[in-house]
């Protein structure tokens, strides 16, 4: 046998004294790493299969176990850690690209972290969200820009382009069937339901089981099209165009075929056990003009009722390609940064591609407003909203509302192993062995969804109640209520904002 | 430190209005009356009045009231004033010299109409044509500053208190139908003329109590029709929204007020099927307009005053009838100073606006 050079990245400590060899590991570890050895009536363990997912720890009954990092160290080295050379390794060893899922997890600036919130002090009183109304609602869409009258004088209402109605300025962002499970559908769509927001089906189509769920799903369609097909379109309350995805802007797709079972198959309208490859591009897209046909014929299809979303990955020359969208006939802008969470996603591409979604955000902003359209069109945010406080900072640079996808898994019991791609998911999430979905109870699932949002709304309306707004839409872009700490001149110029203390 | 337009100033305040609904006129000595009581309410850091229907003999023409810092500034405007203008009178609006009112500048009026070519030139009709001038001056001649620019009515403020700016102005020698008045308590500024209230635009005038939370909100949505806000004040951004809302937008008055101290979605909600949809609409389609945080302002027009307090009326504003006259104030005691024995006395509910206007047939 070849020497393997990469060394396990995480060991697994058992108290002798407290395991009971009940072997609740061994049965829970799709990795396989626990086993039971019948000579000594005790467990053992193959730490190369960890990926340190704490499905064992967090089962374990006697709370016998623990996952560290490994503690044998290389020669230490600043420049060539432990991880580039075990990458190296791994490298060397097969010729394939190395890959990831979830975001992208290196050291970047994360700049929600270097902005801070106001609140009012005695001349202006801030508002108690116990004893006042503190509005959430927020609608999604293109506003008309100018008022039309009836004969009789009213005003008509009829000019309104589609909009989305949001309880909250939270939506659930996109996950395809394939990618994340049944019984993960089924929790986000049960959620968005009893919240009053949006699921979104990712590009994987929607299962047959889940159209009653129609009122609040947004239908994606990406540049390989699964799942797509009339009844699919009309039955989403919004149509998102997934132009790129934050974890891998500029690169499409793979979903392996073992993910491709019977009903997912079926889903996707692609053969059971076949590879799912989306395009890099959509082959019918290569400019912008190409952007406005596919907008106005997927509006043709459904009679213009349904919002048009268009979902970028925040590139270096976002703000430009935002206005070209702004003009295209979009409702809605999506812009996912260089945090969002994936599937799978090559590495290299995951770490390094991208920027930060807090700078792509107020460059689209600014522009849209700088160019007059900024009321043409809605802007979520995504990637790497991981908190109440980055929701109100992100809406106070200018977004109408946030996607949250990396969040709402964590919810649902996702420990961030960033080992998606396997398709060995044991918390019942990314997976679709049918042994590790049941795992994933939708009823708790679904209700734990509620939970995380409606706490984060409940944090969003006493921030804002601190800050005298008792309505989200008067904090849309209202930069004032933000300063920076630690920022440099250049950076305060893009976000907007000025520094504490200023 | 920074003068005022550069940073952003808060400020708490005072404000009085007097209307008479038959159009008689009357001089400015009762609205300073009314002010007094309220002294504490102000710091001595800003006072002003608008007054409407005060030059009757030039009713047809765009009084342009003045700020100017030096005499560079005075040439750079008349002469873009004189390019665009045809000026039928130019004077220097008269003072009385006191100790309590120090700095001022030189303050000038112009009463005139935009040349016909001009405007045929641009392709806006009259009152566009003049808000984009004065938009100009004010954003790009640095000293000079246009602070009233409405057809018969006036704007007269300054650095002082309010009775100290009014007889500062010989507002006694003025009489019109309705006047509004503000004494400014800005928390943090070394006071500067322009920045003293009330707020004007065309006819449109705003005197404001008040220190608004949604003010860049308001402010970035606003500036993408053409408005630049250079004061960094709420009053200024109030009448910025009122002149887009109602003047441009074509909403009535009581559509405006709809959509700045907007119902609760609570009650929108409880309201039946047309009405729902019609306020669901209006807080939809201009949701950045919204204000939100504690206000009570008094909007001056030609033939008209509105009172409106923020949606939770976080700042105590009241009403007050006698005969054909209408009292606004901050506080009570500067309605009776006044006119002590009243016909009826009301505090408006938080959102709810209160227009005056003149009866049917009077003109002023």
């Amino acid at each position: 046998m070849a020497i393997r050079y990469d060394i396990p990245e995480y060991e697994v400590l058992r108290d002798p004294q407290r395991c009971i060899a009940c072997r609740v590991c061994e049965r829970q570890c799709a990795n396989e790493v626990h086993s039971y050895d019948p000579d000594t009536g005790t467990m053992k363990s193959d730490e190369t299969k960890c990926v340190d997912c704490h499905r064992c720890v967090s089962l374990c009954p006697t709370h016998a176990l623990k996952i560290v990092r490994n503690p044998d160290t290389l020669r230490r080295n600043a420049y060539w850690t432990g991880d580039t050379i075990g990458e190296i390794y791994r490298q060397a060893e097969t010729g394939g690209m190395l890959l990831s899922s979830m975001g992208n997890p290196r050291p970047y600036p994360v700049y929600w972290d270097k902005m801070l919130i106001n609140a009012s002090q005695v001349t202006n009183p801030s508002i108690d969200p116990l004893r006042e109304p503190m509005e959430t609602r927020t609608f999604l869409g293109k506003k008309p820009d100018r008022i039309e009258r009836n004969p009789d004088g009213s005003i008509d209402l009829s000019n309104l382009p589609p909009q989305l109605e949001l309880q909250v300025p939270i939506l659930f962002s996109a996950m395809s069937y394939g990618s994340i499970s049944y019984n993960a559908h089924e929790s986000l769509a049960r959620a968005a339901k009893e919240l009053g927001t949006y699921w979104n089906t990712g590009e994987g189509g929607l299962h047959e089981d889940f159209y009653k769920y129609a009122p609040n799903v947004i239908v994606q369609v990406a540049s390989g099209r699964f799942g797509v097909h009339k009844k699919y379109l009309e039955a989403g309350a919004a149509i998102e165009i997934k132009i790129g995805q934050g974890a891998k802007p500029g690169i499409g797709g793979h979903l392996p075929g073992a993910k491709i079972t019977d009903d997912v198959s079926r889903t996707r309208m692609i053969p059971k056990g076949t590879d799912a490859i989306s395009p890099a591009p959509h082959h019918d897209i290569y400019s912008i003009e190409d952007l406005r046909q596919l907008v106005y014929s997927l509006k043709e299809a459904t009679e213009y009722k349904k919002p048009v979303i268009v979902k970028i990955a925040a590139v270096h020359n976002v703000a430009a390609i935002a206005s070209g969208i702004a003009r295209s006939g979009a409702d809605i802008i999506a812009i996912d940064g260089f945090r969002g969470g994936t599937g799978a996603a090559p590495t290299r591409i995951r770490d390094n591609v991208g920027i930060p979604i807090e700078l792509a955000l107020a460059a689209v902003d600014e522009r849209l407003r700088q160019e007059r359209i900024r009321n043409n069109v809605s802007l979520i945010v995504a990637g790497g909203i991981r908190n109440s406080a980055d929701v109100v900072k992100a809406i106070a640079l200018g977004a109408d509302a946030v996607y949250i996808a990396t969040a709402a898994l964590v919810a649902l019991g996702c420990h961030l192993c960033r080992t998606c791609q396997t398709g060995k998911c044991n918390w019942g999430i990314a997976t679709q062995r049918p042994d590790l979905v049941k795992r994933l109870n939708p009823d708790i699932g679904s209700k734990r969804l509620v939970n995380l949002v409606s706490a984060w709304q409940h944090e969003i309306m006493e921030m804002m109640g601190g800050m005298g707004i008792n309505s989200v839409e008067a904090l849309r872009g209202n930069r004032l209520m933000l300063r920076g700490v630690g920022l440099t001149e250049k950076e305060l110029e893009i976000l907007g904002i000025k520094h504490a203390g200023e | 430190m920074q003068n005022e337009g550069k940073i952003r100033i808060p400020s708490g305040c005072a404000i009085s209005g007097v209307f008479s609904k038959s159009g008689e006129r009357f001089d400015g000595e009762t609205v300073i009356r009314s002010i007094v009581p309220m002294h504490d309410r102000s710091n001595g850091l800003g006072g002003g009045f608008a007054a409407y229907g005060i030059y009757p003999q030039h009713r047809d023409l765009y009084a342009f009231h003045v700020f100017y810092d030096s005499v560079r500034a005075k040439d750079e405007c008349e002469e873009i004033l004189r390019s665009g203008f045809d000026i039928e009178a130019a004077e220097k609006i008269p003072t009385r010299k006191m100790p309590q009112i120090t700095d001022e500048p030189a303050i000038w009026r112009y009463f005139g109409l935009p040349f016909d070519k001009q405007l045929q030139s641009t392709g806006f009709d009259e009152r566009e044509f003049v808000a984009r001038f004065v938009v100009k001056i004010n954003s790009s001649i640095p000293g000079a500053y246009v602070f009233s620019s409405g057809k018969n009515m006036g704007v007269f403020k300054a650095v002082g208190f309010p009775e100290d700016v009014g007889r500062y102005y010989r507002l006694e020698d003025y009489a019109g139908y309705c006047w509004t008045a503000h004494g400014r308590y800005p928390t943090n500024t070394p006071g500067w003329w322009g920045g003293a209230h009330p707020f004007s635009l065309l006819d449109y005038s705003v005197v404001h109590n008040g220190e608004i939370s949604s003010y860049d909100a308001n402010r970035r949505f606003i500036e993408m029709f053409g408005y630049r806000c250079t004061l960094l004040t709420d009053t200024e951004a109030i009448a910025y929204i009122v002149d887009y809302l109602n003047r441009r937008q074509g909403l009535s008055l009581r559509e405006t007020a709809d959509v700045i101290a907007a119902p609760f979605w609570s009650e929108i909600d409880r309201m039946d099927g047309e009405e729902r949809r019609r306020r669901t609409y209006l807080r939809n389609v201009f949701s950045s307009l919204l204000i939100t945080g504690p206000f009570s302002i008094l909007l001056g027009f030609t033939g008209g005053m509105m009172a409106l307090n923020d949606r939770l009326k976080l700042r105590s504003m009241v009403v007050g009838e006698k005969g054909d006259r209408v009292y606004v104030a901050s506080e009570e005691c500067a309605i009776r100073t006044v006119e002590p024995s009243l016909d009826r006395l009301w505090s408006p509910r938080g959102g709810q606006p209160v227009i005056v206007t003149l009866n049917k047939g009077v003109r002023v």
